[in-house]
This record gives C-alpha cells, structure tokens and sequence, in this order.
C-alpha cells in the first residue's frame, strides 16, 4: 500500500450490496479531485462489483490489494468534483 | 361476416371465450413501445376494449373484447398511431429482448437493434409451426434465451492487451468463472472455463482488452408444455452477418424437415440433432473462409 498516498479510508464491510457501492461513494464525494481513496472490502460479490460501479462513476481504479484475510483494499483516485 | 378463425389468428387476434370477443394481439420488437403507440394503445383499448390492456409473457401488448365488427376500424386506428396487429399461429412471433448494451451497464450487445433486424428478416414468416426469437445481452440472461427455439445471447470474447495493464487485480476477482489468473504481472486466461460474460472488460480501469463483441446462440429451446432447454452448437459467433447465415440456416432445417405442428426441439429429436450440427457448422465454416 506504500505505493500510494492515501488520503481518506473507508470500511465497506459492514453494508451489504447495493449499499457497499452507495458508502463507498458518498466517500468519494468528500474528496477532492486528484484525492486517494482506500476502500475496505469483503471477498465475493464487494468485490466483483464495487470496482466496476466506481469506473462506472468515472475515478480511476489504481489497484485492488489482497488482505489474504477475506478482505481487499480498492484504492482509487477521484476524478471530477 | 364469416368468421374466418385461420386468418383471423394470423393477424393476432385471439378468439376468447365470450363469443364475438378478440383479443388482439399487437406487434412489438424487442419489448419496446413508443409513447406515441402506448397512447394510441390506450385509445383503442378505451374506445373498442374493456378499458385495458394485457401484457403477454413475451413482451407483447393484447387488447381484449375487441368485437368481431369493429375489426377494421381498430387496425385502422391503431394504423394512426403506428401500432400493427402481431401474429399467433405456425409463424415466427414476436422477437424479444432486453435493452441490452444500449442501457444496461451489464450488456455485451445492441439487443434492440438486433430484435429490429431480425424481425424486418423474419416476423410473420410461415413455418410449420410457431418458432421464436430471444436476445439477451449477457450472461445475466433476464431474456432467458434458452426457453427460445432460437435464442442470442451476447457475449464479448477477451484477450489480454499487455501494454495497457497495470496489474490492478480487479478483473481476477470481477471474473465468475475462475477463467483469470495474474502472475507476476502477467494475465492469463482459460478459454476453456471464459464463458463470454464481459466482466472482466467492464471493471477493467485502463481497457486492457482487446474485445470482440458476439453471440452464443442456442436452438429447440421450448417452455411449454414441454420444457427444453436449447442447446449451443457453436461456442461464439464474431459477426453479426455470421449469425444472420446461422438463423437463416436454422429456419430452413425446421422448414424443410418440420412435420406440421411440430416444434424446433422435436424436429432436431426425430430427425437427428447431429444432422443439424453439421448443417450449421458447415454453414459457419464456409462463411468463414469466403471471410
């Protein structure tokens, strides 16, 4: 995760779908462009489908990282206001 | 007036059970309706109906209580609002479809457009017996393209374009089928586990794939009083001339091999489904090469 400057972090494990993609981006909305999102996801369906809804949205995906705990860290970048 | 039930039928309008009442069924493509027909529909459905309509179960509109005399007056007006009655009987029926890659993010074709071609190619065309058209965009199959007697199912075959990728991660885990692998940087995918379904392109950030965009068709499927599911004979149609060969193909079997009354499915049983497998892997394979 050194990688990247990550600016703001949030826990989508809670939600199930289609919430996990409505946190994640009303996350997104209190960033700046340009600003670094990491997204705390659950393997299965988060993850098969939150990546996808955030390019949907238009920001960029900038790498998925495996926790190898059930979980994944989607960092994305904010594109637009 | 005689009632001429054959040609009555023909034009979509179902007899019921209160005598000198139709139900009229309407022609619609790919389960889409302008506003302009809906309002029309209503009017006709008001002024020579019960005040309703029925939906059928595949996408198309029926006016019941239509009366026996009105006939020529409600084809008229539903003329005004560009609304033509559909078809019943030993004919193609109405082409149905989702709204495909047009509107849904999930959809791997241009379903509409399909439905609209095939139905200028085929609708009304008189077979043996009924036969129908089904498209779905993907693999999410909400069109249910197998219960079809001939059923298009898009479907978007991948292969890795390595220059693009930044090893994200993502389209290991978007894939369903395990088809995936990422090592050392590196994409892998099985062809034998892809099934088409586009996941993979759809999350992908920087549109590391190269893509064709096609469909896996399935023939003698049947929901009726039987129930079969249609069977794929070519993995994966590339073009959509291809597939127009195919259907053409497969209309001709069942015309010329079909007893009266018979569906797509029986006719493949009686006279031998490896029959028509060679027929159309013939048929796929020389266009291929003409290609």
């Amino acid at each position: 995760m050194s990688e990247f400057k990550i600016d703001d972090t949030v826990d989508i494990t809670d939600v199930v779908c289609p919430t996990t993609f409505v946190k994640a981006k009303v996350a997104l909305e209190e960033l700046d462009e340009g600003q670094i999102l990491s997204i705390h996801m659950n393997d299965g369906e988060p993850v098969q489908n939150v990546p996808r809804s955030i390019k949907e949205e238009g920001h960029k995906i900038l790498k998925l990282l495996n926790n190898n705990d059930g979980t994944y860290d989607l960092i994305v970048e904010k594109v637009g206001d | 007036m005689a009632a001429d039930f054959a040609t009555l039928k023909k034009g979509g309008f179902m007899r019921q059970k209160q005598k000198n009442n139709f139900s009229l069924r309407l022609r619609v493509v790919g389960g889409n309706l302008t506003a302009v027909q809906l309002a029309k529909i209503a009017e006709v459905a008001e002024k020579f109906g019960d005040g309703y309509v029925h939906l059928t179960s595949r996408q198309s509109v029926e006016i019941p209580f239509i009366k026996l005399d009105d006939i020529d007056l409600v084809k008229a007006a539903l003329a005004e609002g560009e609304v033509e009655p559909g078809v019943c009987g030993p004919r193609v029926r109405t082409v149905t479809a989702c709204q495909g890659e047009a509107i849904c993010p999930s959809g791997c074709i241009d379903t509409y457009a399909l439905a609209k071609d095939l139905d200028a190619r085929y609708f009304a065309r008189e077979l043996p017996h009924k036969f129908k058209f089904g498209i779905t965009g993907c693999q999410n199959n909400c069109l249910k393209a197998e219960e079809n007697d001939l059923g298009i199912k898009g479907g978007i075959k991948v292969k890795w374009r390595e220059e693009n990728c930044i090893s994200c991660g993502v389209c290991e885990k978007a894939c369903r089928s395990g088809a995936i692998t990422i090592s050392d940087g590196k994409i892998s995918v099985d062809d034998a586990k892809c099934n088409f379904c586009g996941r993979c392109v759809k999350s992908c950030p920087v549109e590391s794939w190269d893509t064709v965009h096609g469909y896996i068709v399935s023939f003698g499927g049947l929901f009726g009083n039987h129930i079969n599911k249609g069977e794929t004979i070519i993995p994966f149609i590339e073009s959509k001339e291809k597939l127009f060969e195919i259907c053409d193909a497969a209309i001709r079997f069942f015309e010329e091999n079909a007893n009266p009354g018979e569906r797509f499915k029986f006719t493949l049983d009686r006279v031998g489904r490896e029959k028509f497998e060679q027929k159309i892997r013939e048929v796929y394979s020389n266009e291929r090469i003409q290609n």
